[in-house]
């Protein structure tokens, strides 16, 4: 079965190693492969999602965990607003049934503050907001 | 004369039995290999057995390279005829398990990541996410990518792809 999982994600699991990701971990458990590790850029992140994408283009398996952080998203660092197309709330603590204090505008570049987890990120705007945006929706630039 | 020269072929051949590796003593190369050892530490804790300038190296080394490696500081060490390398590679550690997060850990963020995608519905049981409801297919992999994110046992995706 370990056989099994790793053959069928072996184009993804190549171009994580091929492309520089870190701490790689590829565990299976329970017949699902864990896949864990840190890319070198958002690019190298969104081209294993790619790579994932076109093995089970509807996510549907459910063999698969794929936890892969970005190594430039570091405090100082530069993130992108990768909103589909409206403004990310910015909070004033991590989660969202914490209050708004401001907004982020799709496209914007927001500066990294520090990394509350890996689901929240403390950011602070070109107009001086700052507080806790959801991690998924921002790029390390 | 002749006898003279006898005597000398014999004195040559005693001193080739007494010193066969060039005249390096098997006691002076184990120190040698004992000094090496202060300098690479790899040597030093594998276990290495000299005789005739013959050297036998064992232990467990931490891969092949290392074991390359002392194999080339032993040879490069006057008097060394050959070296035979019975080092074995330690087999890497078994990795931690996978660690899950707990359900109302995942909750949260499984509240959290869905928040945007009206359509969706989560429920979270024993680490596994199920999810059911609707989504756009452009919008799906946004939504993986913050659930995998999360540490859960298991995503089984039940959405219905528009």
């Amino acid at each position: 079965m370990i056989m099994a999982l790793q053959d069928k994600y072996k184009e993804l699991l190549d171009a994580a190693k091929a492309s520089g990701v870190i701490n790689l971990q590829q565990r299976e458990q329970d017949n699902v492969l864990y896949v864990d590790g840190e890319a070198p850029s958002g690019a190298v992140k969104d081209k294993l999602w790619n790579i994932y994408g076109t093995i089970d283009p509807d996510f549907r398996a459910g063999d698969l965990i794929l936890n892969i952080s970005v190594a430039t998203a570091v405090p100082g660092a530069k993130a992108k607003v990768t909103t589909e197309s409206t403004s990310l709330n910015i909070r004033k603590g991590p989660g969202t049934d914490q209050p708004v204090v401001g907004q982020a505008a799709h496209n914007e570049i927001v500066t990294l503050v520090s990394k509350m987890n890996d689901q929240w990120w403390l950011i602070r705007t070109n107009s001086g907001i700052e507080g806790y945006a959801f991690a998924q929706y921002l790029s390390p630039q | 004369m002749l006898a003279k020269i006898h005597k000398m072929l014999l004195l040559i051949t005693m001193a080739a039995i007494a010193f066969p590796s060039c005249g390096v003593k098997d006691s002076t190369i184990s120190e040698a290999i004992t000094q090496k050892s202060q300098s690479m530490p790899e040597l030093g804790q594998i276990r290495a057995s000299v005789a005739n300038g013959v050297v036998t190296l064992s232990g467990e080394v931490k891969d092949d390279a290392t074991r390359t490696s002392v194999e080339e500081a032993v040879k490069s060490i006057k008097g060394v005829r050959s070296v035979i390398n019975n080092c074995t590679i330690t087999p890497p550690p078994p990795p931690p398990p996978v660690a899950v997060s707990q359900d109302d850990v995942l909750s949260r963020g499984v509240a959290d990541a869905t928040k945007d995608f009206p359509g969706v519905k989560a429920n979270v049981k024993d680490g596994v996410i199920t999810l059911t409801g609707e989504i756009k297919r452009s919008s799906l992999p946004t939504l993986m990518k913050s659930l995998n994110a999360l540490n859960p046992k298991k995503i089984q995706n039940q959405l219905t792809i528009k």
